[in-house]
Order: structure tokens, then C-alpha cells, then sequence
């Protein structure tokens, strides 16, 4: 008996990353992607109407990570224009810092719209609620691994709290159903002041590729305040990582 | 009764040539032949076709491999018209017979429970909401009732479970299901792009992404009747079995978390990431999303991707056999798994149940092995793994082993893609998505997720565009079989029941 555990421990060796913050995804990943606008724009108009979500606009080219899923069709239709990176420093504080532009090099984060409260609340703890409300299991998967022991998240004092009232905000995933509307709003009312709203994944962003379902109910996005916007199908657990850490002034985007 | 018979690898069926019955025949028939544990129904589902509603069933028969199609149909508006309810004989059809009702308003006779199934927003009673879900109650002075959800404490998808217990003890446990109800079913019918539709299959259930959509591909190329290349569905293969490997590794350190045995947890959590990592490293996407496509790939292997897949699925069987040796020499873990929420085979015979927690109680569904497509019908021998227990230790079990069958499965078959092509690319095609699909027309995708049998079937109009998709996630019959294992547990078992069946919400709302 203690013989099995030791041989699991001795497989299973240290896993933990010692330095999230240089972390690199394989070369395959598609992160953030790079616009580049050109004269002829056949390819690009094909590519957008390819877009499963509708993502890319052509006049004036840009592509709205709110919206993408990430799936690189368009890169394949239109290699000229655009190109997909392993860049998963991808958040951003407003909903217009989604939207890429050619020749744009980074998402920007400008620490101006994050509002003052959240650093010197939340900069050293921040204990979250998650809500899915008609998210499909990957998001909600990915952000249970943000505190796994491979990422460990709650090394900086970040986590996943059961209770509203023990949480600092409210981390929304999925593309809000009707169904589900009512008791997000609920959790949220629920959650003292001061609180942050994180929307996570595409599918919250913008509804993704359920927007325009009529069996949603996005108005929460509507009253509400969003700090923080990840896009993702599903975010990664470093897109989760950066873009909380990068929100609470922890590190920078540069 | 005259049937249509046809085969998992067979093309897709003609309107037409479906055979259109009265409903007190389809009845005798199909109750006749329910009784016979070798048929089990696949999906039964109504759609509106001019001012009739066309009652469609795909029933399996096990040993023969074969699939059945027939219909029934009724008028509109034919308000008199009762149909006795199957669900009285077979509580196995009570997801669906609960889902032609709640959508149109059908009224089934006798219907032994008559309650909505995941409030659709196209549902036909818009007074009944998420708020009165009708709860089973029960009277008496030492019964209390516990509500969980839809909210849970983990981050996990919402759902409402509603417990009536004698003190510890639980009686009845009833789950109220329909708050991840996006209308995704709905959604394939309103575009022509296939991209955005492959997408969407995707999306069904995140967690089985690959498995939705290759059960999505397999009805396409049914309807396009092209070739496929035998690689393409060796790749396929080879991606199912990741997401197997992936979920079965996810749910065996799951349940050692909710017994508090950390050491399993975090070996299960660190060969899980392992796991998905392989299948980023192949395709982007830790969940496999993008990966499988109709008609070609996007990411066809190399032999370098063939070689890093073969060497860590290699290494992660190892570690995880490790894990598995460990947890059956730890009697302390037994004795929280073993007999405890049982489902004893009769019983799950009598609803229904699939995929790898009816293997757990005895009952051998496998389309792997009954109804086999592509390469687990040509180059792959797949034996089921059984188990007779019917308790949460055989659910384990049965995890346990196929994490290790799988991963031979991956290795053989890349095996044979490494002696095929060692010196270059793999063959397969560039996906298509704009292949002509058979107009009027009803095809299939069927093929065994890690959950269990996952079927997606495709009805396309008179113009070859798709009218309407219909979606079975795995989930639909087993959520029952959960809420029968609990019976008679103590409440504080609730959560290692239900990891071990571990069934999906969004697979289940649509």
C-alpha cells in the first residue's frame, strides 16, 4: 500500500510551473492574432464570410476577439492578412480593447480603465464566484485548472470561493441563457461591494457562436459593469492567469 | 412492422423511403421489441412537416449491428388524438416522449411522469418556467427536503437537484435540468455555412467536443455520400481516444478529491494536463476543438506530431496504471467506493442507460462494439469493458481500464499511420464545407463518446440544406441513473455518485 504511493510520487514529481509569467504555449496555440491589411482584399472577404461568428469586418479590416473563436479558419483563407500567434495575453479591461486592427502588436490594457478600487481592494487576495450560465463545460474546465497543480493560481492569493458572500466578484461564463438569467443576477446582487465582473471565454464576451439564439438573455451585460474581458473558446488558463493578474497591477502588458 | 434497415457505415435514408406507420402499430411494435434487451432506442423525436408532425425513431439493434428507422405522424391540430404513452411500458423513452411534449404540446396517455424535460425556449407552454419546476414532494414528519443549484459550489455547470432524505438518509432525488438551454439545435438550421455548423457541434458539450463532432462529421459525409479517406478516420479515431483518455483520467482524480485522497487527485490532475497538452500540441486547442471537421483536416498528423503523440500516451499510460494499482491497494478509498450507489443492471436496462456507467451495471452497450464506424470497423478490434457491480468502484473500474484500452488503441494506430507514411505528411484532405448534401433526406452520426453512444441526425429540406438537426448526448438517459444511485445512500454520498457518472448539462439542455 505505501509502496503504490510512493512509486505515484516519484512519477509524479514536481508539476507545479515555477514562473507563470514566462510561460509560452506551443508554437500551435492560436492566441492573439496579427492583422495585416492588404490592396486586394479577395482572400479577406472570403475569410470573413467563412467566419463562424462573424468576427472579421473588411472595411476598415479589423477582427473582434469578443467574437472569435479561435478556430484559424481565416488564417488558412487568408495567410496574407492574417496569422494567429501563441500570444495568450489576450484580455483586456473594455470591451473595445477586443477589437484588433492591423499592424496593432499587443491587446492593448490600459491601466486607466480598470477602475481604482480593484487594486488597492483585490491586489493581494481575490476570491471569486463562478457562474456558468450556458457555458459548455470547457471554460468552466479550464478556469477549475487555473488552480490545479500544474498553475496553481492561488499562489497569488487568486481562487474559487462557494459562496457569493465570501467572494470578491463574479467571473460570468457562457453565453448567459434565459434560463440561467435570473439566478446569475441573483449571485451577483448577492456578492458585497465593491465587486468585479470577469466576463470569460467568447461565449460571454459576445455570445460567440450562440449569439442571436433566442434562448439567451444577455441583458446582465447590459446593467452591469465588466472589469475584465477574455475571450477564448475556451480560455486557456494562462489567458485567465495574465488577464487577472495584469487587471490587479500584479504585472504589465508591454 | 416494416422497418428501414440500415448500418452505421451505411449512406443516408430518403424521406421517402423511411416507412410511415400508424401510431397503435408503431406502438405494439416497438413495445414488443423493447422487452428484448438486444434493442434500445437511439433517438425518437417529432418534427413539424407542413401541417403534420412526423414522429422519427432510430432503434438499435445490438446484435444484429444494425439500425432501424421508421415513423408515425400526426396532424397538427388533431387535439382528440391521445397516444398511450411508451414511457408506462419503457421508462426508457421518458426523455423522449417528456421532450415531444414539452415542444409541441403532443399529450401521451398514462404518462407515468409528465414533467417538463429543459424548458426550450420554442417550448409549447410558455406559463411553465425554470422557477416552477414541478418537484416531486413527499409528506411526513422526519423527511426534510435539500435544494442544490442551480448554482453548485465548484465551478461547474448549473442544474437543480432536489433531495427529500430521512435524516441522513435519501429517499428521492429529482433533477431539474434546462438552465443551459442555448437552442443550439435550433441554431443549425438557420445558416448554410458548415463551418459555423461543425462549430456549433463542437459546442454541444465541451468536454466531448471530438465526440460531437465526429458524430456530426459521420452525418454530413453520410449525406455527401464521398469517399473518406481511411487515415482521415484513423485520426478521428486517435482524437476520440485522447478525449476518452482525457475525461476518464479528469473523473478518476475527481472522485479521489471528493474523498479526500490528494495524492490521487493531483497525479490525476497533472496527467490529465498532459493529456490535453498532447492534443494542443496537435491541433491548437486543449479540448480538441477544430480538430475534427467534415470530410478532411486541418491538422493532419506528421510524424513528428505522430511520434510526440505515441510517446506521451505511452508514458501517461504508465503513470496512470500507477495511480489505478494505487487506489485498489488503498483500502480506505474502497471503502468509500464500494457498495455505494448501486444501480443494479435490471435497472438500468429499464432506463436506458449507455456508455460507460451502463458497463458499470453489467448492461455491454458499446457502439464501439454493437454498431462499429470507421476504424473501429476496419483496422481496430475493440473488446467492451464490463463490469457487474453496478457501484461507484465498477464506474471506477471501468474509467480505469479504458484509459489504458484507449491508449493502446492510440498507439496502434498510430502504429499503422507510422508504417504507412514514416517518410511524410499524412494524406488526409482539406476539410470541406461545401459538398452537396442528398436533399430530403434523414442520416446519422452515431459513435460512442467517452460519456457513452452520442448521436446527432441531420434532416436536410428539398434543397440539400440542413432543416433540422437533432442532438442525443449521452447525458439525456443516464441523469436518471444517477438520481437511482443515490436512493437509500447517505447524503454526504451524493457527491462521489455523482462524479462517477459525471454527465454532462449543456449536452443534456441543447
Amino acid at each position: 500500500m505505501l509502496f503504490s504511493k510512493i512509486r505515484v510520487l516519484r512519477s509524479h514529481g514536481k508539476q507545479y510551473i515555477p514562473d507563470l509569467d514566462a510561460v509560452e504555449l506551443t508554437s500551435e496555440f492560436r492566441g492573439r492574432p496579427v492583422l495585416t491589411d492588404t490592396r486586394d482584399h479577395a482572400d479577406l472577404e472570403r475569410a470573413a464570410a467563412l467566419c463562424p461568428t462573424g468576427a472579421i469586418a473588411t472595411a476598415p479590416f479589423t477582427l473582434d476577439l469578443g467574437r472569435c473563436i479561435f478556430c484559424g479558419e481565416c488564417a488558412r483563407r487568408a495567410p496574407a492578412n492574417i496569422r494567429f500567434t501563441n500570444d495568450y495575453r489576450i484580455g483586456s479591461p473594455t470591451r473595445e480593447g477586443l477589437i484588433m486592427r492591423p499592424g496593432q502588436e499587443r491587446v492593448e490594457f490600459d491601466p486607466a480603465a480598470v477602475r481604482p478600487e480593484i487594486r488597492s481592494c483585490f491586489g493581494k487576495a481575490l476570491q471569486l464566484r463562478q457562474v456558468s450560465a450556458g457555458g459548455d463545460a470547457s471554460v468552466e474546465m479550464e478556469l477549475g485548472a487555473t488552480g490545479n497543480v500544474n498553475f496553481d493560481f492561488g499562489r497569488f492569493g487568486v481562487g474559487f470561493t462557494a459562496s457569493p458572500r465570501h467572494a470578491d466578484g463574479v467571473v460570468v461564463s457562457g453565453p448567459v441563457t434565459a434560463n440561467m438569467a435570473e439566478a446569475l443576477d441573483i449571485c451577483y446582487e448577492a456578492v458585497a461591494e465593491p465587486k468585479i465582473v470577469v466576463a470569460c471565454g467568447t461565449d460571454a464576451c459576445s455570445g460567440g457562436l450562440l449569439a442571436g439564439s433566442r434562448a439567451l438573455d444577455r441583458s446582465f451585460f447590459e446593467r452591469r459593469k465588466v472589469d475584465l474581458w477574455l475571450p477564448g473558446a475556451p480560455t486557456h488558463p494562462m489567458i485567465f492567469i495574465d488577464g487577472i493578474r495584469t487587471l490587479l497591477g500584479q504585472k504589465k502588458r508591454e | 412492422m416494416n422497418w428501414l434497415t440500415t448500418e452505421n457505415t451505411g449512406s443516408c435514408a430518403a424521406l421517402n423511403d423511411i416507412p410511415e406507420v400508424g401510431y397503435a402499430e408503431f406502438y405494439d411494435d416497438l413495445a414488443r421489441r423493447l422487452a428484448d434487451a438486444r434493442y434500445h432506442v437511439a433517438h425518437y423525436f417529432a418534427l413539424p412537416s407542413g401541417d403534420r408532425l412526423r414522429f422519427f425513431c432510430l432503434l438499435l439493434d445490438d446484435r444484429e449491428g444494425k439500425v432501424l428507422l421508421a415513423s408515425h405522424a400526426l396532424a397538427y391540430y388533431e387535439e382528440t388524438a391521445l397516444h398511450p404513452a411508451l414511457t408506462a411500458l419503457h421508462p426508457a423513452l421518458h426523455p423522449f416522449e417528456r421532450d415531444i411534449a414539452e415542444r409541441y404540446g403532443v399529450r401521451f396517455d398514462n404518462m407515468p411522469w409528465p414533467k417538463p424535460l429543459r424548458f426550450p425556449f420554442d417550448r409549447c407552454d410558455r406559463a411553465g418556467t425554470m422557477d416552477n419546476y414541478p418537484f416531486y414532494t413527499m409528506k411526513g414528519g422526519s423527511l426534510h427536503e435539500v435544494n442544490v443549484g442551480p448554482i453548485h459550489a465548484g465551478v461547474i455547470e448549473p442544474g437543480a437537484f432536489r433531495f427529500i432524505c430521512n435524516g441522513e438518509q435519501v429517499l428521492h432525488l429529482e433533477i431539474a435540468l434546462g438552465y443551459q438551454h442555448r437552442g443550439v439545435e435550433h441554431l443549425f438550421g438557420t445558416t448554410d455555412n458548415r463551418l459555423r455548423q461543425a462549430c456549433l457541434s463542437e459546442t454541444v458539450a465541451g468536454d466531448s467536443a471530438v465526440a460531437h463532432a465526429t458524430a456530426f462529421a459521420e452525418a454530413i459525409e453520410k449525406l455527401t455520400q464521398c469517399e473518406r479517406h481511411a487515415q482521415l478516420e484513423r485520426e478521428r479515431t486517435v482524437a476520440l481516444e485522447l478525449e476518452r483518455m482525457a475525461m476518464q483520467i479528469a473523473d478518476t482524480g475527481a472522485l479521489c478529491m471528493d474523498v479526500g485522497y490528494q495524492l490521487g487527485q493531483v497525479a490525476c490532475e497533472a496527467l490529465r494536463t498532459m493529456t490535453i497538452n498532447t492534443t494542443q500540441a496537435w491541433c491548437g486547442n486543449r479540448f480538441g476543438k477544430g480538430l475534427v471537421r467534415p470530410h478532411g483536416t486541418d491538422h493532419p498528423l506528421t510524424p513528428e506530431k505522430a511520434r510526440m503523440i505515441r510517446d506521451n500516451v505511452r508514458e501517461i499510460a504508465r503513470r496512470y496504471d500507477e495511480v489505478r494499482r494505487d487506489i485498489k491497494s488503498s483500502p480506505t478509498l474502497l471503502a468509500r467506493f464500494e457498495q455505494c450507489g448501486i444501480v443494479p443492471r435490471d435497472e438500468m436496462l429499464r432506463i436506458g442507460g449507455v456508455g460507460q456507467a451502463a458497463r458499470a451495471s453489467g448492461v455491454a452497450r458499446d457502439i464501439r462494439v454493437s454498431h462499429p464506424w470507421a476504424s473501429f470497423a476496419k483496422c481496430l478490434h475493440h473488446e467492451s469493458i464490463v463490469k457487474s457491480q453496478g457501484d461507484v468502484m465498477a464506474r471506477l473500474t471501468v474509467r480505469c481500464r479504458e484509459v489504458l484500452q484507449s491508449a493502446g488503441h492510440i498507439d496502434r494506430l498510430l502504429e499503422l499511420y507510422e508504417q504507412k507514411y514514416a517518410s511524410g505528411p499524412s494524406p488526409c484532405p482539406a476539410p470541406d464545407y461545401t459538398a452537396a448534401l442528398a436533399p430530403s433526406s434523414l442520416s446519422f452520426g452515431l459513435i460512442e463518446g467517452w460519456r457513452g453512444e452520442t448521436c446527432h441526425v441531420i434532416i436536410t429540406d428539398a434543397e440539400g440544406r440542413i432543416a433540422a438537426a437533432r442532438i442525443k448526448d449521452p447525458s439525456l438517459h443516464n441523469w436518471l441513473a444517477l438520481a437511482l444511485a443515490v436512493r437509500g445512500e447517505g447524503i454526504s454520498d451524493f457527491p462521489i455518485c455523482n462524479k462517477s457518472f459525471n454527465l454532462s448539462y449543456c449536452g443534456h439542455d441543447l
